[in-house]
């Protein structure tokens, strides 16, 4: 039989804020246990949660982004259970009323472009941590995560493969960093994909009995977790068995998942409104405000790089893949808006291969957008060849002679040799060095005019303006 | 000192005629020697109450005095006060020092007023008659076989005994107005959201709503005129313009019209109570009012509600006494199931147990909507009934519960009967109304008998003005038990 694989991913995004959702401890990752847990976050007798704004603000930038409805009121729920991580017994979260709802994410998965639809996203509080090393026999808990605020992104299972869910958690995991709401990092744990995965046969509508896959922190666990999983679930309908619906644990180490908890030993929650927190109610006015401190989406910008530069769809995905990138590309591209192809291509090539070297971030590349576009205007202008240009980049990387793309071409003699006569000059030399490749050329050898070329720029130590070089020596080969 | 009302004591520390230091002495020294006899009190700190006392006379020395500056207050011991044992009557927190002042502390402290003890509660403000209290029973002072209600009723005690000038008390069903019907003195539930609830451990945090307990009802202004204001710390606090609680004490009562609920006045209130009440009624129409029949149709079903609501509400607000990280911890176990298990099933005392059991039930998977659901709508239709009867009338009238103080140890056996002693009060806190309690005489073995008077939200100021007016011709409220 043939099977579908049928995804649906959540993902817990941690907002960016500097305090938590409903404290005023700090946020920041990696400090000393138990500094960053006020009496909120540890939950003493008598303490109440006050909602952080900003926390909103950012679940309502999502909302937005994704062309989801704002609901208002949103209402904040209790989650009740006990876990020694939970201080309260309980988790804020949201339950029926979720603040943002439907929406949907456009993605490219090889080439072509597909919809996945959004449930919802809500706002929660994160638990601590629980730490069961380095105390002999007994458990360490952590609270300084406690309270952290997470955007909970559910999505429809319109997912049929882990290549599907891989570009749709990429696609969220830009598009979240690219609004500013989180920083995206997954080794810190700020974006989490959980994943449900049921499989069918091909051709059904009725969705099979889904497992859901816990905690996926890297792209690769999640495409493996799912392969490992729909395989699984496959082998059992096969043999004739049947799915049990469960929570599973993806162990990276063997490359399996396994049972975490039954649906039987499932939780009642019992959710009820949190009577410590009002309903949350947002205005037209603030989501209006909200709206233009949204920077332009990576899908209009995908567009108008389009539209605008006549871009292939490759290198605008390329371009997008980050707003530093897409930034960077904008800031380079507006001082030579006719080459855009040009500063494209420098910028997947040059300079992406060369920040992977680094392992440097875009926005920490000591080459700046004007001093790309005033190398590439020397490339366009004919001062210099794109190859010499490789030599100039490398000192402006290392900023020499005040990072000035003009001084470094004076200083190290790189300016192109345009005039008519030298290069003459040079291409008669080499004709008069290689008779015989000049008659092979002239005998139907196509290949001896490459070699020809290649000789000329050599003795120009390459910087011959290569198009006249083509000129003159075709015109020099005619001639005789 | 024993009888003086707040504003005289106020006067005497101004005019240099006392000092806080005499006055918290004097009574730190009556709480000694009768405390064994009452238990009003679970914690006495003579060394910060006196730090108090002392910063509170310099305070005054320079004039910077306000009007409860020096004045003791007993604190029930629900508000986390900084430094002090804050136990709710628990054993579950019997090792709790609090490490943060609750917001109702911070502004007595802030008003340079005195914290004279911890007052001792039903555990986690669940009861009417203090019997729950880890800490052991509390006896009424106008009768030592009675209860003094609850569950601030080491509050109520130790104001009719003269252990402290004033107390502050919580309300969650009835908790303030209760107790003080059977101690014989007055106490006022503010609207909810004017006082903090920040610090104040959270039984039903929809109903839950801090008040005073004293004497009289120009005490309890004065005392409203500190613990009422906004705190950015409680979502729910109010955000409202300061308000004079003792501007209008003395506006007369001609045209007041006072509604008589047909559903207060039927079978269900005690013989003795209800002559009290027909007197204080006649007081009324004397002072000018006139009263009219109203109907709350729904009332009658406040206790149900609110014994779906208050514990599906307090069975997730005490999940956080859990043995992790304060508090009672079970000292053997076997993993971590078996120490919640143990650290609860020790921590806790039969009522708790029994009401986070309710909780837990109503709001599990398949009888949420046909408990906590239906209960809110018939908060709402609750609600509603008294909107509509305030067409008809200013205030509500009625008794404050249907007896006077029943025997120690004759209800506890018997949870629904110990519930119905709430059944006039909880409908305020369901609807978030203001609602207090004056005295008003007695009745049965001469214990005392209440009289409640419910407003509409924010009329405070209107309530104590009544009951002041009343005040002013009767000495009900100037009987001492002691």
């Amino acid at each position: 039989m043939q099977w579908e694989i049928v995804i649906g991913l959540e993902v817990h995004t941690q907002l960016s804020t500097q305090s938590k959702i409903f404290s005023g401890a700090s946020t920041a990752y990696g400090a000393t246990p138990n500094t960053q847990a006020c009496e909120v976050d540890l939950a003493l007798p008598g303490v109440l949660p006050v909602l952080n704004k900003g926390a909103v603000e950012r679940a309502i930038k999502f909302g937005l982004s994704v062309n989801a409805k704002i609901n208002s009121p949103s209402v904040f729920a209790r989650k009740n259970y006990f876990y020694p991580d939970l201080p309260k017994g309980y988790q804020i979260s949201q339950f029926e009323l979720p603040i943002v709802q439907g929406g949907s994410i456009c993605m490219q998965v090889n080439g072509v472009e597909k919809i996945v639809r959004l449930t919802r996203a809500h706002l929660e509080e994160d638990a601590g941590k629980s730490l069961h090393e380095d105390f002999h026999d007994m458990t360490g808990i952590d609270l300084n995560r406690a309270g952290t605020p997470l955007l909970e992104i559910v999505s429809e299972p319109d997912m049929r493969s882990s290549a599907e869910a891989v570009a749709y958690a990429k696609t969220l995991h830009t598009l979240v960093r690219w609004i500013g709401i989180c920083d995206g990092n997954m080794q810190e744990g700020s974006f989490r994909c959980d994943a449900n995965v049921s499989v069918r046969p091909v051709g059904t509508e009725k969705l099979g009995i889904r497992c859901e896959i816990k905690n996926l922190n890297s792209f690769r666990f999640l495409e493996k977790a799912i392969d490992f999983e729909a395989y699984r679930q496959i082998e059992i309908l096969e043999e004739g068995g049947t799915i049990r619906q469960e929570t599973r644990l993806y162990d990276a180490n063997k490359d399996e998942t396994r049972t975490m908890r039954t649906k039987e030993d499932a939780n009642d929650y019992r959710y009820f409104p949190d009577p410590d927190l009002l309903p949350l109610e947002i205005t037209v006015e603030w989501i209006e405000q909200v709206k233009q401190t949204l920077p332009e989406l990576p899908q209009a910008r995908r567009d108008r790089y389009m539209v605008e530069f006549g871009l292939s769809a490759y290198d605008v995905s390329v371009l997008t893949a980050s707003r530093e990138m897409a930034d960077y590309f904008d800031a380079s591209v507006k001082l030579l808006p006719t080459q855009a192809k040009l500063c494209a291509n420098w910028i997947m090539g040059e300079i992406s291969g060369r920040l992977n070297k680094e392992n440097m971030e875009i926005s920490n590349c000591p080459v700046k957008p004007d001093d790309l576009a005033a190398l590439l205007i020397r490339i366009s202008d004919g001062t210099t060849s794109g190859k010499v240009a490789k030599t100039i980049f490398e000192s402006l990387w290392l900023g020499e002679c005040g990072k000035n793309v003009d001084a470094i071409i004076e200083a190290k003699g790189l300016k192109q040799i345009s005039d008519d006569c030298a290069i003459e000059k040079l291409v008669d030399d080499v004709l008069a060095a290689n008779v015989q490749q000049v008659a092979d050329y002239r005998n139907g050898k196509e290949k001896a005019f490459n070699s020809l070329i290649g000789q000329i720029m050599k003795a120009a130590q390459g910087k011959a303006n290569p198009m006249q070089v083509n000129t003159i020596l075709k015109k020099k080969l005619m001639e005789k | 000192m024993l009888n003086a009302s707040l504003k005289e004591l106020s006067k005497q520390l101004a005019e240099k005629k006392l000092s806080s230091v005499e006055l918290t002495s004097f009574f730190l020294q009556r709480i000694k020697t009768l405390n064994p006899d009452y238990n009003a009190f679970i914690t006495i700190n003579e060394e910060m109450s006196l730090a108090q006392a002392i910063n509170a006379d310099k305070m005054l020395a320079v004039g910077e005095g306000g009007p409860l500056t020096g004045i003791p207050i007993a604190q029930k011991d629900i508000f986390c006060a900084k430094g002090w044992l804050t136990t709710c009557g628990s054993k579950m927190l019997s090792n709790f020092i609090s490490p943060y002042d609750a917001g109702v502390i911070e502004r007595f402290n802030l008003a340079g007023a005195v914290n004279i003890g911890k007052t001792n509660m039903d555990e986690f403000a669940m009861g009417s008659s203090n019997e729950t209290s880890y800490y052991g029973i509390v006896k009424n002072p106008w009768d030592t076989k009675a209860v003094p209600g609850g569950s601030s009723g080491g509050a109520a005690c130790a104001v009719a005994a003269r252990l402290a000038p004033a107390a502050t008390g919580t309300d969650t069903g009835g908790s303030i107005r209760q107790p003080a019907a059977l101690c014989g003195i007055s106490g006022i539930k503010p609207t909810y959201g004017l006082v903090s609830r920040y610090g104040m451990i959270a039984f039903a945090s929809s109903l839950d709503q801090a008040g005073p307990m004293a004497k009289s009802a120009e005490d309890l202004a004065l005392l409203l005129n500190v613990m009422v204001g906004f705190d950015a710390r409680d979502s729910t606090s109010l955000q409202r313009a300061q308000e004079d609680y003792t501007s209008s004490l003395e506006r007369p009562l001609s045209g007041l019209r006072i509604g008589l609920p047909k559903e207060y006045f039927a079978k269900g209130m005690s013989q003795d109570v209800e002559n009290a009440i027909d007197k204080a009624l006649a007081e009324y129409r004397k002072l000018g009012a006139e009263t009219v029949e109203v109907v709350l149709p729904n009332a009658p079903l406040s206790i149900p509600v609110y014994y779906v609501l208050a514990p599906a509400e307090a069975s997730s607000n005490l999940s956080r006494f859990d043995g992790v990280r304060y508090g009672y911890r079970a000292e053997s176990y076997s993993g971590l199931a078996d120490m919640y298990r143990k650290s609860r099933a020790e921590g806790f005392g039969p009522e708790v147990k029994r009401r986070i059991l309710i909780g837990t039930y109503v709001l599990s998977h398949g009888y949420y909507d046909a408990y906590y659901i239906k209960a809110q709508k018939l908060r709402r239709l609750i609600a509603q009934d008294f909107a509509e009867a305030y067409r008809q009338c200013d205030v509500i009238m009625g008794p404050t519960t249907p007896t006077v103080a029943f025997n120690l140890g004759e209800k506890s056996a018997d949870p629904i009967q110990m519930y119905l002693s709430d059944i006039y009060t909880s409908a305020a806190n369901l609807t978030g109304m203001p609602a207090m309690s004056i005295p008003i005489g007695f009745g049965e073995k001469n214990r005392p008998v209440g009289l409640h008077i419910i407003g509409n939200y924010f009329k405070e100021t209107q309530l104590l003005n009544i009951a002041n007016q009343y005040q002013r011709v009767t000495d009900w409220h100037l009987k001492s038990a002691v």
